[in-house]
């Protein structure tokens, strides 16, 4: 029986990648297929006035970069340590524990240890020690080391684009270093050289120009809405009647412009549409839309402190225009985070602006008293609370509903009991999943951070694998076939990532379950919700 | 063999065996015992200022810290306010239990499935543990140390032996702050080893100090356990480096080269401090995702550099756009015609 | 004792080793992780494997019903498409079972009959890869599938922003069947 073969010699030489050294530093960036993002487009960094805009491809050898690159990496990170406590403390202080190491949802899904937290920063931190610091400059590799080389830039560029800068890490780490902050400074740097991808680099010059990432023009961004207000007008029998660019109303709402254009989130624009008309037949509620400021979203807080400043300031410009009194923010991630943490520090004070106050319940929002903008959650909530909402939840009652915190609303903000109010209040089935993958313990959608295009799908299924495995869980444990969500980009990752891991799990925003679950003054007996789908069961309570 | 700890360990036996060679063979107390000492406190006092200087002079341009619980929004939601802290006082709080309890390490929740479907959570304890136990043995034995450069010793200091001697075994009197810092660094340097992520992390900067205070843990014990020290000259000649009046050298003579080996360990770690990791002790004070409140909406945060930047304004964008916003029924600021004469 | 009694017997071992050999198949350090974390949540690929093999092995040993094996390995399947695996490298797991039957039977009796068992055993775990391969073209057509949808919307949405697509009112019979969409 000797010949027999040994089950180890056998499958070694299936293994999925060669032993790896028993050093990170030696183990080589290999650019693979469904993992990366295709190179920005020129064009769009050009209308950006951005640096060293031209073709290049990721998986050639040659990126043609500029001659003197590695000084102007050097430069750029000398800059912003002195700009960014956050970035130099985050450099010096790592004593690399390892509590983050298994906390990433890139790691958990890709098994690529270079996607451990601690190690994406010690990417740059290994630079960082050969550039900036005495030790390292003495001892080199054996004190963690290196030069700044082509095939280090190339594994920065890499790993930057496979973090979705979520801060699930963050909130571990005993010294609270934030991933985020890390890669959106290895971002930065790389921007200085013209390596961006496309995913991020056309929406952002879109959103300059047209005022969305979709690039949608004024009068299409109408037409768009007003394919809604037809649909609304089929389903409910009410014509609703929305306006836009008004001067002088008293509230102005500002969306990401992925809900206008991509299902499922057209079914949460048709929610706002449907409670901002309830709420003016009832209250004279009086919000306008706007076409400029037509994106809440902010891809260029993906690109650098600088482009997210340039696309963010439209919607005080806009308010300001307009004259009105505050402004209504919709169902959006790291919009949140820019308008929570950023907006009033980059583009304040919005001292032309009032102190929010609903005007339907009076409710003053001192959370908001200096940025002025309230989120619709907040706003939903507050009038349900009030009872200022008619609500037939009924019409929901096929829903068996659990909630994706987003990253940035959760770790950014901390809105975690608003929308988890809103939907107890709209549904009758509400589960929440497995403790430590919800709240500030989230687990990323794999998406985020401008990733969420086609070509690295394989990325996006695994790095979203640790969230669909919640969602399995509740999905089989309680039947859950609604995955609601307060974030543009969820809307439009999740669903792919459902129907990949968790099929039968169908994903919605916030307003869409509450304008089904809303009844509106004078509106026929619905057959159907947003979506076109008969109403399961409703036939039988229709003569009541 | 990993190159990174056996350097580590290595340059551990090596300077111990300088300082033990050197006042054993070559006579060079005064260097070990005086000259070092002061220079390599000079060297922390003088490192750890300019590196928090340094930090301090880098601006905190956005408030970006980690929030992880509840906000604080409508009054009839309860706010989580050590988590989402909001006013100063909280971040107080907040910090407090992240520097004395470790908090965010207490985090580290590990979730089991029961065959039956069931889930229950249990801690993950160690790394907490060994963390926590680490740092106040170290404390501990710090304070204990102060003994040495005061006279009469303070009733506190001394409360606090007589604490750590609880146990009354052994003799002389076992110190449970030595055996329990020896033990977790111990472990802390065996978890770098074996487990994989952790190892495939670590540098040779994170075994060097381990090591090292492992070799002032064990020295220290040796010391006081087994090799019989001359108490009275060492404690002479640490009243001398606070008075600044020395024995005589017989006395520096008289004492063993474990003892110079000790005090040249504690010398390096001193020195090496502000240049290290270990400098986390001063950044965890200046972590901005920790130290700061989370009221961004409702107090504005003033950037030093704020730029004004380029952008596209409205009128711009009306150019772009007027005629067909125009054809869209959407207002516009300018008429088609205004627009046109403007033009000519 | 049958070849296939003393395997059901054996069964902890050899999913063990065998799945000791599936972990073996990414970066060491990444392994030693997979096998070491329990929490089901944080370490899903681990633990989908370990049942996957579980599952995959029972089925083995009743039989090598193809909707049995279908159901107990497409969760490990589905993981190893995304992970940049190549086709080969993906399934080619199942064939390390092989030597693991081996080695188990050569301890045992070498009579005809437990040749005729060794035999059909592994004539089952061909028919495991194979069943392994099918999953392995589904969940890839998949995740094309998902990237033609994301292409023809982003398509679609631009001919209705240019104005190229008419307003023709569409019976609700008469519409895409959901999930097409």
């Amino acid at each position: 029986m000797k010949d027999l073969p040994k089950a180890k010699d056998f499958y070694s030489r299936l293994a999925h990648r060669p032993d790896s050294a028993s050093d990170w530093m030696d183990v080589p960036v290999e650019i693979r297929k469904g993992m990366y993002c295709y190179a920005a487009n020129p064009k769009s960094l050009d209308t950006l006035g951005f640096p060293y805009a031209r073709d290049w491809n990721p998986v050639e050898g040659d990126w043609k970069l500029p001659e003197n690159w590695q000084q102007i990496i050097h430069e750029g990170f000398k800059e912003r340590l002195e700009r960014f406590r956050s970035f130099k403390v985050f450099m010096d202080i790592c004593v690399r524990c390892g509590a983050c190491a298994d906390k990433c949802h890139f790691f958990i899904g890709t098994g690529d240890p270079k996607n451990m937290p601690v190690l994406r920063a010690e990417l740059l931190r290994s630079v960082y020690r050969n550039d900036f610091t005495t030790f390292g400059k003495l001892l080199g590799r054996i004190g963690g080391a290196r030069p700044m080389t082509v095939d280090v830039l190339k594994e920065w560029w890499y790993y930057m684009f496979q973090c979705t800068e979520c801060r699930r890490c963050s909130v571990f780490c005993p010294y609270g270093i934030d991933t985020a902050e890390i890669t959106i400074m290895g971002r930065e740097l790389l921007n200085l050289l013209g390596l961006n991808i496309d995913w991020i680099a056309t929406p952002v010059s879109n959103c300059y120009m047209t005022g969305n990432h979709l690039g949608i023009q004024p009068h299409a961004y109408k037409d768009m809405l007003d394919f809604f207000v037809d649909d609304i007008e089929e389903i409910t029998g009410v014509r609703v009647e929305p306006s836009y660019n008004r001067v002088g109303a008293d509230i102005l709402f500002i969306t990401p412009s992925g809900d206008v254009f991509a299902d499922p989130g057209t079914y949460t624009a048709m929610g706002y549409l449907i409670l901002f008309h309830y709420l003016r037949e009832k209250y004279g509620f009086d919000i306008t839309w706007s076409t400029y400021a037509s994106e809440g979203g902010n891809f260029g807080f993906f690109t650098s402190h600088e482009t997210m400043k340039r696309l963010n300031s439209k919607m005080y410009a806009e308010a300001r225009r307009l004259g009105v009194k505050w402004i209504l923010g919709g169902e959006c991630g790291h919009m949140w985070r820019v308008i929570t943490q950023y907006m009033d520090t980059m583009n304040g004070p919005a001292d032309f602006l009032q102190e929010p106050v609903s005007p339907i319940t009076g409710t003053r929002f001192e959370n908001a008293k200096s940025t002025k903008m309230v989120h619709i959650a907040e706003f939903t909530a507050d009038l349900i609370r009030h009872g200022k909402l008619e609500l037939d939840k009924r019409r929901n009652r096929h829903l068996k509903v659990t909630f994706h915190d987003s990253c940035n609303p959760s770790r950014g903000m901390g809105m975690l009991e608003e929308p988890r109010y809103v939907i107890r209040n709209v549904c009758d089935h509400f589960y929440d999943m497995p403790e430590n993958t919800i709240r500030e313990q989230t687990f990323c959608c794999g998406s985020g951070a401008g990733l969420n295009a086609g070509e690295n799908m394989e990325l996006r299924m695994a790095g979203g694998l640790p969230r669909a495995n919640a969602v399995k869980y509740v999905h089989e444990q309680h039947g859950v076939n609604m995955l609601a969500t307060i974030c543009a980009i969820d809307r439009a990752a999740l669903p792919p990532l459902m129907q990949y891991w968790v099929p039968g799990v169908d994903v919605t925003g916030l307003h869409e379950m509450v304008a089904n679950a809303l009844v509106l003054p004078g509106e026929k007996q619905r057959e159907t919700n947003l979506r076109g789908e008969p109403l399961e069961g409703m036939e039988d309570d229709s003569d009541e | 063999m990993n190159v990174k700890y056996m350097y580590s360990f290595l340059a551990v036996i090596v300077l111990f065996l300088i300082a033990y060679v050197g006042t054993e063979a070559v006579g060079l107390q005064w260097l070990f015992g005086v000259l070092i000492p002061y220079a390599a406190l000079l060297v922390f006092v003088i490192g750890f200022g300019r590196r928090v200087m340094s930090w301090a002079r880098s601006a905190v341009p956005f408030r970006i810290p980690t929030t992880c619980g509840q906000q604080k929004t409508l009054p009839w939601i309860r706010p989580n306010s050590i988590d989402n802290p909001t006013t100063t006082g909280a971040v107080a709080v907040r910090m407090f239990l992240e520097i004395v309890t470790f908090r965010s390490l207490f985090r580290n929740t590990r979730m089991k499935a029961k065959a039956d479907g069931r889930i229950t959570y249990q801690l993950e304890l160690f790394l907490w543990l060994g963390a926590l136990a680490f740092h106040y043995a170290f404390a501990t034995v710090l304070v204990r140390h102060l003994r040495f450069f005061m006279e009469p010793v303070p009733v506190p200091i001394k409360l606090i032996e007589t604490l750590d001697a609880f146990f009354q075994f052994g003799l002389p009197v076992v110190y449970l702050s030595g055996v329990v810092l020896a033990a977790a660094v111990l472990y802390l340097a065996l978890r770098r080893v074996f487990i994989p992520t952790v190892r495939y992390i670590s540098l040779a900067n994170d075994f060097f100090p381990l090591f090292l205070i492992f070799g002032i843990a064990f020295t220290g014990i040796l010391m006081r356990y087994f090799a019989k020290v001359d108490i009275v000259g060492i404690k002479a000649l640490t009243m001398g480096l606070v008075t600044f009046s020395f024995p005589e050298s017989e006395v520096l003579k008289g004492i063993s080269g474990l003892f110079y080996g000790h005090l040249f360990f504690v010398s390096v770690l001193l020195a090496y401090f502000p240049f290290s990791k270990l400098m986390h002790l001063g950044g965890i004070f200046l972590s901005p995702t920790r130290n700061l409140t989370t009221d961004t909406r409702a107090r504005r945060h003033v950037n030093p550099w704020n730029y004004p930047v380029k952008v596209h304004t409205y009128e711009e964008y009306e150019d772009d756009f007027r005629e067909k916003m125009v054809e869209a029924g959407l207002p516009v600021v300018k008429s088609l015609e205004a627009a046109a004469a403007e033009k000519e | 004792m049958k070849l296939v009694e003393r395997l059901a017997a054996n069964k902890s071992t050899i999913v063990k080793k065998w799945f000791d050999l599936v972990a073996a198949t990414y970066p060491p350090d990444t392994a030693k992780f997979l096998k070491a974390n329990r929490d089901p949540f944080h370490n899903p690929v681990g633990k989908t494997t370990l049942e996957g093999l579980s599952a995959a092995f029972d089925a083995l040993l009743e039989g090598a019903d193809p909707v049995v094996l279908d159901r107990a390995l497409d969760p490990i399947i589905r993981i190893r498409a995304v992970q940049s695996f190549s086709p080969t490298q993906a399934t080619a797991f199942i064939l390390a079972l092989k030597p693991l039957v081996r080695e188990l039977w050569s301890k045992g009796p070498s009579d005809p009959q437990a040749a005729a068992d060794l035999r059909q055993i592994e004539d089952g775990i061909d028919q495991v890869l194979l069943v392994a391969f099918d999953i392995y073209l589904k969940c890839r057509e998949t995740l094309f599938q998902l990237k033609v949808d994301l292409e023809k919307n982003r398509i679609h949405h631009a001919f209705v922003r240019a104005g190229l697509v008419a307003d023709t009112p569409v019976q609700p019979s008469a519409a895409e069947p959901k999930g097409a969409v």
